[in-house]
């Protein structure tokens, strides 16, 4: 009796807990195939296959990266100060981050253009744009250095950048942010409908060496401009532009900036835009803005203040600017290998509108518009669209593709990469990421050649995947390769800042290319120190320059005395060697900014302000050779009223001999 | 044959006190699971509060426009411990009585109970899900976030999960110990009745 009564209890006990335990989901599968390792898997001495060039967002640099290892070969120093390059803290580097509002040390870069020529990756240049300050670098591929910055005029935050042309005839910045411009600037912050406008600039990058000038400007309606794609092949001379906020809300835009259904895409045909400047319909504008450019003989940056700009205004040049409807706040706006399709991805949308250039071009031609905004026209959203992807996830943000004619979707909300046949818009895979994709990368997935191969996902959360280091964890980025008919994951690999967009590009295309070493009889450094018999120690009023030079292991001069209390002291050191991979550092105790890294054959400068009289070790940072813990020297500071003589030498001598 | 053998009466008094638990324990649980929360977000219910990650899933659940949950919410969090200490008076009475059609009315009154409780819960989640902001950011047409009464149901990127927690499973164990007993003495009675009638 009491027996059955204790079965029972156990029996519907145990029956209970089988049911909570059938109800609860499975956990994350980490799905990696088995050959996964060895496709990732690059041997010890041997190369990758392709460099990767990823932004780093809030860190304001861009990374490089092998693919498929995943290794980090180098941080690039672009808009923020990075002291261990003493990029923005040498003399020579310092007018990079100049701008119109003064030194600006750090900034936000979120995307990254790598130069073509015909539609296809040329090797030559990386572009990046400052999300912040608004502004855009370019970066020498033979150097993996920073070597122009030019500031945007008219633009509250340059995010829809630096989306490159065909032939790299222009890049492009459009405004985040719009603001009020022109003058009547000192507006109440709710005359945003009244007050503010945009800008997109067209910035031509001079095809020999790529020097970026602002060609003009296009003014528009008050909306947040957000992503941007050239048209290729036969929609080359058009340029699309996503953007949201078409509710022109000041405040609260999560809620104020999500209610239409749909925002647009702003296609530019920009031929035309150069007709209207040729025709002189462009207006000039009285601005303020840097150009900063870096010359690789003098080693030395200049920094310009140019004061005007050309604005072309659509609603007077017809012809120029026209609006797609595109659902509910679109992010992505990305064109295929073959320049027809568009693709906006509406970052709250329930579909994948894909619009088709065929069809945008006979929309115009039978003005067949929608509406007006602010005097533009708004095509038909029927008329230009090729098909929507139905059902693709959620939060769709961006889009590349391989050379097989598919494309390849992020899904933030649903973490996953969506993968899609861009002719019948068929979903044909699918990928969970670890966790929450912003951009993804094929490489050469925006050009007219992909090269396929790989997509990588960089990822806003990473959680779980990785050994945690407190509240602030690494972001990451995961290899996929996609030459099968299914994607497969391969690595995963953290990543310097926050990654936004990234490209990639076939080793061979840049690797040979990679500069060594700079040649000295090359190096037009006014205080460049040539030879030791150079070296020495000049005194103008308060400012002392040090010629230094640096050659295994020692610098000359090593011992100076005769500095006094209240002297800037320059210490311009200039690197003798003119071997590979033989770099010398410098480092002088209490120096308020940081160190300098010179290549060989190359010449920086440290400025230094001792703030107490004795005698100041310095020496070179980086591991330069056998005796390198012996390069080192002494600097003596006396007071001001002293009378100790400006001397200098090495091995006890005034330096009289070349080695 | 209306009377309930001496040592169930003792039993089902000693059944009765297990409810008292209730009170220091979570009822029911909400869990959700999302590529983003791989180790998941947890709402627990307790007869007079709500527990574990609501500030996390209001925080997610105002993009589309649902309300805050909150202890305001839930009138009936005045009540439940009331009702809570009747059932335990009302099962001491079923014990002290030694009727068995006393402990049917029990059973049959902890039945409707529970059924009026889940169709609370029910309306208080159509409600929520479907009571949504007109200018949320996200508005997925002819989609509602109705959190299932029971079981597993897929909301956007998120799996939801609705199960009882330890309160809700001594209810669910101690009503259907209840209920055993019954049907015992009904079969000793069917037994006994067929034994003298042969």
């Amino acid at each position: 009796m009491k027996s059955i009564i204790f079965k029972s209890i156990f029996g519907v006990g145990i029956l209970f807990m089988l049911i909570a335990t059938a109800c609860k989901p499975k956990g994350m599968q980490t799905a990696v195939q088995g050959d996964a390792a060895v496709k990732a898997y690059v041997p010890p001495g041997q190369y990758d296959e392709f460099y990767n060039i990823v932004s780093g967002g809030f860190s304001g640099q861009m990374s490089v990266y092998g693919i498929p290892s995943g290794r980090l070969f180098r941080v690039i120093p672009v808009f923020s100060v990075d002291p261990e390059k003493s990029w923005g803290f040498s003399e020579e580097t310092k007018p990079m981050l100049n701008t119109s509002h003064g030194f600006v040390p750090w900034d936000d870069l979120h995307h990254i253009a790598l130069s073509t020529t015909d539609g296809i990756h040329d090797g030559r240049w990386a572009f990046g744009n400052a999300n912040n300050t608004p502004r855009i670098a370019r970066i020498d591929m033979t150097t993996f250095r920073t070597n122009e910055i030019l500031e945007i005029p008219n633009s509250g935050g340059n995010h829809s950048s630096p989306f490159i042309t065909e032939n790299t005839e222009y890049v492009v910045a459009g405004t985040r942010f719009s603001i009020p411009m022109d003058g009547k600037v000192d507006v109440p912050i709710n005359s945003y409908k009244e007050n503010f406008k945009g800008t997109v600039s067209f910035i031509s990058v001079d095809k020999n060496n790529g020097t970026m000038n602002i060609a003009f400007q296009i003014l528009l309606p008050g909306v947040n401009f957000d992503l941007a794609r050239a048209g290729k092949g036969k929609s080359h001379g058009w340029f699309f532009f996503s953007c949201y906020n078409s509710e022109q809300a000041n405040t609260l835009l999560e809620v104020n900036a999500s209610q239409k259904d749909k925002d647009f895409i702003m296609a530019i045909n920009w031929k035309k835009a150069e007709e209207y400047v040729t025709a002189g319909k462009a207006v000039k504008k009285t601005v303020r803005y840097a150009h900063n450019i870096y010359d690789e003989n003098s080693h030395s940056a200049t920094s310009e203040i140019k004061n005007e700009v050309l604005v072309l205004d659509p609603k007077e040049l017809p012809g120029m600017v026209y609006f797609m409807p595109c659902p509910k706040s679109p992010h992505g706006c990305d064109t295929d290998p073959t320049g027809e399709y568009i693709v906006g991805s509406g970052k709250l949308a329930a579909v994948i509108p894909v619009f088709s250039f065929t069809k945008i071009l006979a929309a115009i031609d039978q003005k067949n518009f929608d509406s007006e905004y602010d005097g533009i026209p708004v095509l038909k959203y029927d008329a230009v669209l090729h098909g929507e992807v139905l059902k693709p996830g959620l939060g769709p943000l961006h889009t590349e593709f391989d050379d097989n004619g598919f494309a390849y979707t992020s899904f933030f909300v649903s973490s996953e990469i969506v993968k899609w046949k861009i002719s019948d818009l068929t979903v044909v895979d699918r990928v969970p990421t670890y966790y929450s994709i912003g951009h993804l990368c094929v490489p050469g997935g925006p050009t007219k050649k992909p090269w396929g191969k790989y997509v990588i996902a960089y990822n806003k959360i990473t959680k779980d995947r990785y050994l945690p280091t407190g509240p602030e964890l690494t972001q990451s980025a995961q290899l996929y390769s996609i030459d099968g008919d299914k994607m497969k994951l391969l690595l995963d690999f953290p990543t310097i800042g926050e990654p936004h967009y990234a490209e990639a590009i076939p080793a061979e295309l840049i690797k040979p290319k990679s500069v060594k070493i700079f040649k000295l009889e090359e190096n037009k450094h006014p205080y460049a120190t040539l030879g030791e018999k150079q070296a020495k120690v000049e005194r103008k009023g308060n400012d002392v320059h040090v010629y230094m030079s640096s050659i295994r292991s020692h610098f000359v001069p090593d011992n100076i005395e005769g500095i006094k209390m209240g002297d800037h002291v320059y210490f311009h050191v200039t690197n003798l060697e003119q071997d590979w991979d033989v770099p010398h550092g410098f480092a002088v105790k209490g120096a308020n900014n940081a160190e300098l890294l010179i290549m060989p054959g190359e010449t920086q400068t440290l400025l230094w302000e001792p703030n107490r009289t004795g005698v100041f070790p310095m020496y070179c940072t980086d591991f330069c050779s056998a005796l390198h813990q012996e390069m080192q020297g002494y600097i003596r500071v006396s007071p001001a009223s002293s009378n100790v003589p400006l001397t200098f030498s090495t091995g006890a001598k005034m330096p009289q001999t070349e080695q | 044959m209306n009377k309930i053998l001496p040592k169930f009466r003792w039993l089902i008094g000693i059944l009765s006190l297990p409810l008292l638990i209730v009170l220091f324990v979570p009822i029911w649980r909400i869990d959700l699971f999302a590529p983003q929360y791989p180790e998941g977000l947890t709402m627990k219910i307790w007869h007079n509060d709500l527990k574990g990650d609501i500030d996390i899933i209001n925080g997610l659940n105002h993009y589309i426009g649902m309300r805050h949950i909150s202890v305001e919410m839930f009138p009936e969090f005045e009540i439940i411990k009331y009702v809570i200490i009747i059932f335990v008076i009302l099962g001491l009475i079923v014990a002290i009585s030694g009727r068995l059609i006393v402990l049917f009315w029990y059973i049959v009154l902890t039945f409707f109970g529970g059924l009026f409780t889940l169709y609370d819960f029910y309306r208080w989640g159509y409600e929520y899900g479907h009571n949504l902001d007109p200018t949320a950011a996200i508005k997925v047409p002819g989609l509602s976030y109705q959190p299932p009464v029971i079981g597993h149901k897929r909301l956007l990127n998120f799996d939801a999960y609705s199960l009882p927690d330890i309160g809700a499973w001594i209810v669910i164990i101690v009503a259907s110990l209840f209920i055993l007993i019954y049907i015992y003495h009904l079969w000793l009675h069917h037994k006994s009745s067929k034994f003298s009638a042969s």
